[in-house]
C-alpha cells in the first residue's frame, strides 16, 4: 500500500487572461516515480512553478502527507520538504564554491555562527554526500565538475532536507548517457527510501527506463494518467499531443523542382544519418517531440552549427553555410522559435522589428536609411500578415502575443526566398493569429521551398503538405498530408523510442 | 497623436525644461550669462567631455562600455606632444598618428571582449590602467615641452606646430569677431555626424538592434561581433580626437591634465539617456547632458559657487538623470506592456 504523499485537486493559475492551469487533479505517492508529459504551454513548468513555491495557485488545494500545503516562497517549500531540481543545473549550484560548500549551501544561507569551520563543514558535507552514495572530494570547485556531477551536488544538497517530493524538470537534457545512468541509480535509490518524485523528460528512454506511472498534461490539465503495467508509452504520447483536428482544409499543389537537397545529414554524433529533400511550392512540416532534433536541423541549414557529417545542395549548387548572414545571402531564411530570446527586439518598434534582416535594401548612399521606403515595406508586411497595431511605429512590446509572433515571421517573409524554415512558428499565439500565420504561409510558398517545424501535430497538419516525423535527431516518417494515417504519424512521434534498444 | 500622461511628458520634456528653467534663472540673476561670449565658453568647457561622451556612447549602444576612453584621450595628449616636439614632426603626422592610436586601442579592446570574451567593463579597465602607464614610460613620467631635458642631456629641440595649436585656441569670427574656437566646431561637427550616424544610417540601427538584444540580430544575419568591434573602434578614435584638442590647448604634453575626463564624458552620456526619454543611449541626449553640465557649471561660478563643489554638483545631475531614466520611465513602460 503506498502512501500519497501529495494530493492535488483543482489547482487553477492563470496569468493576466491566460489560463495557465485549468483544474489540475493529480496524485504524487511516495516511492513511486511520476513521469509528467507535455508540450511546449501544456502547463507543465507552471505546475513545477506551483508546487516549489514560485507562484501561488488561484484556486485547488494541494495536500502534503495529509496537511494543506501552500507554501509563501521557495525557501517554504523547501522547508516543506519540497524539493526542485531545475532544468538549468547551473541554477542549482555555486561554481566558485568548493563541492563541501555548496552541499552546505542552504544552512550557510541560514546563518548560524560568524566564522567557518572548515573541517566540520567537509565532515558533515560528507554525510550528506554518502546519504546518496556520491563520492567526490569535497574540496573540489563545483566549476571543475562535468555536468552530471554538479548536477548530483544539487540533488545531494536537496536531500539533505529529508524531502517528501523531489522535482526534477529535464535533468538529463544535458547529460551523457553514462551520466544519465548515474542519475537514474540515484533515483532508483531515492525511490527505495519511499520519496515521491515527479519526472519531467521528454526522452523516451529516459521514461521506459524509469516511470512508475505516467501523467499527460495538454491545455492545462491532466489529459491522461497511465500507471497499469506495462505502461502504454504511445497512448500517453497520444495524451499528451491530443488529436483533435479542426477543419483542416490543405488543397496539396504540384511541387515544383527540388530547391534543397540533404545526403547523408547527421545531426550528432550518434545518430542515424538520413536523407531530406525540399521543393519549390512545397510546405514541409516536420514533427516530432521536444529535442527531437529538429532545431538542431534547423541550426545546420542556416550556418549556426555544421552537422556531424552530410553534403547540403541548394537550387543545384553546393550549399555549406558557415553563418547565418552566409545562409541569409543565398536566400534561406530562418523564422526561429521562442520569439522573446530569439527575435524580438523589445527597444525597437514594429517597423524596425519588420525590416531588420534586410536593413540593407533600405538604405542608399553611405548606409543612409530610406525612410519612405523602409515605412513602405514595414506597410506591406503588417497587411499581408494582418498585424492589429495603431501603426509602424508602435513599440513591438505593445502587441499582443500573437502579433509580436506576425511580426517577427513576417520578417522573413517580406523579402524573396529560396528556402523559408520556421521554427514553431505558432509559438504562444491564439487561434486566429495561428490562422493568419498559417495562411500566409501557404499563400506566399509558390516561389520557394518552405520547411515549418513545430512540435503540436496539429499544426502540422493545418500548414503542410508533406509531414516528416522526426525522432532521435533522424526522420522516421513522410506523410502526404492527405487521409493521414494519424495512428502511424503517432507511433512514429513516440514509437522510434519504443523500437530503440535500452542501454544496458 | 496619442495624448500623452502629464508623467509622459515630464519624462520627455522634463530634462529640457530644467535646462531650459536654469538659463532662465542663471539669465535673471546674472545678465552676462545670457551674452554670446559666456555661451561660447560654456561649449569650450564641454567641446573635449563631449567628444569623449559620444565615443562612448557608441559603445553603449551596443550594450558595452569603454572606461579607457579617458586613457586614450591623455595618451594622444602625450603622443602628439612626443611626435612634435621630441620626434620634431609636424602636425599632420602627429594628428594622423593619434587617430591611429585611438583606432588601434579600440580594435584591440574590441577583440579582448569580442574574441577573448572578457567582460566589456574589465577589458576597457584593463586597457586604461595599461594605457596610463604606458604613456609615462617614453619619457620617465615627465611633461612634455619645448626646451625639455631629454634623458641623452641635450634639451628637446621641437615644438608643437602652429597649425596643431589652432585646433585648441583658433577662434572662428561668428556674430563676433574672434568667438567661437575651433575645437567647438569641432564638438558639433562630431556630434552631428555621430547623431546622423546612430540616428539615420542601417550600421547605426542595427548596432542598436545588437544592444536591445544581441541573439536575435545574429539571427537576422547580422555581424554582431564586427559591429561590437566597430563600436569601441569608434570610441578609440573620438577619444584620440578630444586628446588631440586637449593638447592643442595646453601646447605641452601635461602628464597630470585629463584626469576627470572619463568621468565627466561617461557622466555626460548616463545623463542623455533621460533627454527626450529616450531611456537609452543615443548622441542627442549625450550631446545636450555635456552641455546641461557645462551650462550649470558656468552658471554656478558665475554666482561664486566655489571650484571644489562642482564634482558634487556633476555627480547630484547625474543621479538625478539616472532615476528619471530608470525609475519614472520604467515605470510607464511596464504599465504599457
Amino acid at each position: 500500500m503506498t502512501s500519497q504523499a501529495i494530493t492535488i485537486r483543482g489547482l487553477t493559475k492563470a496569468f493576466g487572461r491566460n489560463a495557465v492551469l485549468r483544474g489540475v487533479d493529480l496524485d504524487l505517492p511516495a516511492g513511486q516515480v511520476t513521469v509528467l508529459m507535455g508540450a511546449n504551454g501544456a502547463g507543465k513548468s507552471t505546475l513545477v512553478k506551483v508546487l516549489c513555491g514560485v507562484h501561488a495557485a488561484d484556486a485547488g488545494e494541494i495536500r502534503l502527507d495529509g496537511r494543506a500545503f501552500a507554501p509563501a516562497g521557495p525557501a517554504a517549500a523547501l522547508r516543506s520538504g519540497v524539493v526542485t531540481v531545475h532544468q538549468n543545473i547551473n541554477d542549482g549550484v555555486v561554481p566558485d564554491l568548493d563541492v563541501a560548500s555548496n552541499l552546505l549551501l542552504d544552512s550557510l544561507a541560514e546563518g548560524g555562527g560568524l566564522f567557518l569551520n572548515r573541517r566540520r563543514m567537509r565532515a558533515e558535507a560528507g554525510k550528506i554526500a554518502a546519504a546518496i552514495g556520491l563520492e567526490l572530494d569535497m574540496a573540489r570547485p563545483v566549476a571543475g565538475l562535468s555536468l552530471a556531477d554538479r548536477q548530483l551536488v544539487a540533488i545531494a544538497r536537496a536531500m539533505a532536507h529529508r524531502p517528501r517530493l523531489l522535482i526534477l524538470d529535464e535533468p538529463t537534457s544535458s547529460l551523457s548517457l553514462t551520466e544519465a545512468q548515474r542519475l537514474f541509480a540515484l533515483i532508483d535509490r531515492l525511490r527505495g527510501e519511499g520519496v515521491a518524485i515527479l519526472y519531467i523528460s521528454h526522452r523516451m528512454s529516459d521514461i521506459r527506463r524509469l516511470a512508475d506511472r505516467i501523467v499527460s498534461m495538454r491545455d492545462g490539465q491532466v489529459s491522461g494518467l497511465f500507471e497499469t503495467v506495462p505502461l502504454d508509452y504511445s497512448g500517453a504520447v497520444r495524451a499528451m499531443l491530443g488529436h483533435e483536428i479542426t477543419e483542416v482544409d490543405i488543397a496539396i499543389p504540384v511541387p515544383g523542382a527540388v530547391m534543397l537537397e540533404a545526403r547523408g545529414l547527421r545531426l550528432k554524433p550518434e545518430a542515424r544519418a538520413f536523407d531530406l529533400t525540399l521543393r519549390r511550392n512545397e510546405v514541409v512540416a516536420i514533427t516530432g517531440l521536444v529535442g527531437s532534433g529538429k532545431s538542431a536541423l534547423a541550426a545546420a541549414l542556416f550556418g549556426l552549427e555544421a552537422p556531424v557529417a552530410g553534403e547540403m545542395r541548394l537550387d543545384g549548387r553546393d550549399y555549406r553555410p558557415r553563418r547565418p548572414a552566409e545562409a541569409v545571402a543565398e536566400g534561406v531564411f530562418l523564422a526561429a522559435k521562442d520569439r522573446l530570446i530569439n527575435a524580438v527586439v523589445p527597444g525597437f518598434d514594429i517597423q524596425q522589428n519588420l525590416t531588420l534582416p534586410f536593413t540593407p535594401r533600405h538604405a542608399g548612399p553611405l548606409g543612409l536609411i530610406r525612410r519612405a521606403a523602409e515605412r513602405a515595406a514595414a506597410e506591406r508586411a503588417i497587411a499581408a500578415m494582418g498585424v492589429v497595431c495603431q501603426g509602424p511605429r508602435d513599440g513591438i512590446l505593445t502587441l499582443s502575443g500573437g502579433n509580436q509572433q506576425k511580426v517577427v515571421v513576417g520578417r522573413w517573409m517580406a523579402e524573396a526566398s529560396r528556402l523559408l524554415i520556421l521554427d514553431e512558428p505558432f509559438q504562444g499565439v491564439d487561434i486566429q493569429a495561428r490562422r493568419d500565420i498559417g495562411r500566409r504561409i501557404r499563400d506566399s510558398a509558390a516561389e520557394r521551398a518552405t520547411l515549418v517545424l513545430c512540435a503540436e501535430i496539429d499544426e502540422a497538419l493545418e500548414v503542410a503538405d508533406r509531414i516528416l516525423v522526426m525522432s532521435e535527431h533522424t526522420l522516421v516518417g513522410d506523410h502526404r498530408n492527405e487521409n493521414i494515417d494519424l495512428a502511424r504519424l503517432m507511433t512514429e512521434v513516440s514509437g522510434a523510442a519504443d523500437r530503440t534498444k535500452e542501454p544496458a | 497623436m496619442k495624448s500623452l500622461s502629464l508623467t509622459e511628458l515630464a519624462i520627455r520634456y522634463g530634462f529640457l525644461l530644467l535646462m531650459a528653467g536654469l538659463i532662465v534663472v542663471f539669465s535673471v540673476l546674472r545678465p552676462a550669462f545670457l551674452s554670446p561670449q559666456s555661451g561660447v565658453f560654456i561649449l569650450q568647457s564641454v567641446a573635449i567631455t563631449g567628444i569623449l561622451a559620444l565615443g562612448v556612447t557608441a559603445t553603449l549602444v551596443v550594450d558595452g562600455f569603454d572606461l579607457s576612453i579617458g586613457a586614450v584621450a591623455t595618451s594622444a595628449m602625450m603622443l602628439s606632444a612626443y611626435v612634435m616636439v621630441i620626434w620634431e614632426m609636424g602636425a599632420v603626422p602627429a594628428v594622423l598618428l593619434c587617430l591611429g592610436m585611438g583606432a588601434l586601442v579600440g580594435l584591440v579592446n574590441g577583440l579582448l571582449i569580442v574574441k577573448m570574451r572578457v567582460p566589456d567593463l574589465l577589458a576597457t579597465l584593463g586597457m586604461m590602467f595599461l594605457l596610463v602607464g604606458l604613456q609615462r614610460i617614453p619619457t620617465q613620467g615627465n611633461s612634455i615641452s619645448t626646451g625639455m631635458m631629454l634623458p641623452g642631456g641635450q634639451a628637446a629641440e621641437g615644438s608643437f606646430a602652429p597649425e596643431f595649436l589652432m585646433l585648441g585656441r583658433h577662434r572662428i569670427d561668428f556674430i563676433l569677431p574672434d568667438l567661437v574656437p575651433l575645437s567647438v566646431v569641432v564638438l558639433i561637427v562630431i556630434a552631428l555626424l555621430t547623431w546622423a550616424f546612430l540616428e539615420l544610417t542601417r550600421h547605426g540601427r542595427v548596432m542598436y538592434a545588437i544592444g536591445s538584444n544581441a541573439q536575435a540580430a545574429g539571427l537576422a544575419g547580422i555581424n554582431v561581433a564586427g559591429y561590437r568591434i566597430l563600436a569601441y573602434v569608434i570610441s578609440g578614435v573620438m577619444a584620440s580626437i578630444g586628446g588631440i584638442l586637449l593638447a592643442a590647448r595646453l601646447g605641452r604634453g601635461d602628464v597630470a591634465s585629463g584626469n576627470n575626463l572619463l568621468l565627466d564624458s561617461v557622466a555626460a552620456a548616463l545623463i542623455g539617456f533621460a533627454v527626450l526619454g529616450a531611456a537609452k543611449p543615443n548622441a542627442f541626449g549625450t550631446a545636450i547632458g555635456a552641455l546641461f553640465v557645462g551650462i550649470l557649471l558656468q552658471g554656478l561660478t558665475m554666482l561664486n559657487a566655489p571650484y571644489y563643489t562642482q564634482d558634487f554638483i556633476k555627480g547630484a545631475v547625474l543621479v538625478v538623470a539616472l532615476v528619471f531614466t530608470f525609475a519614472l520611465s520604467g515605470r510607464v513602460g511596464r504599465a504599457r506592456r
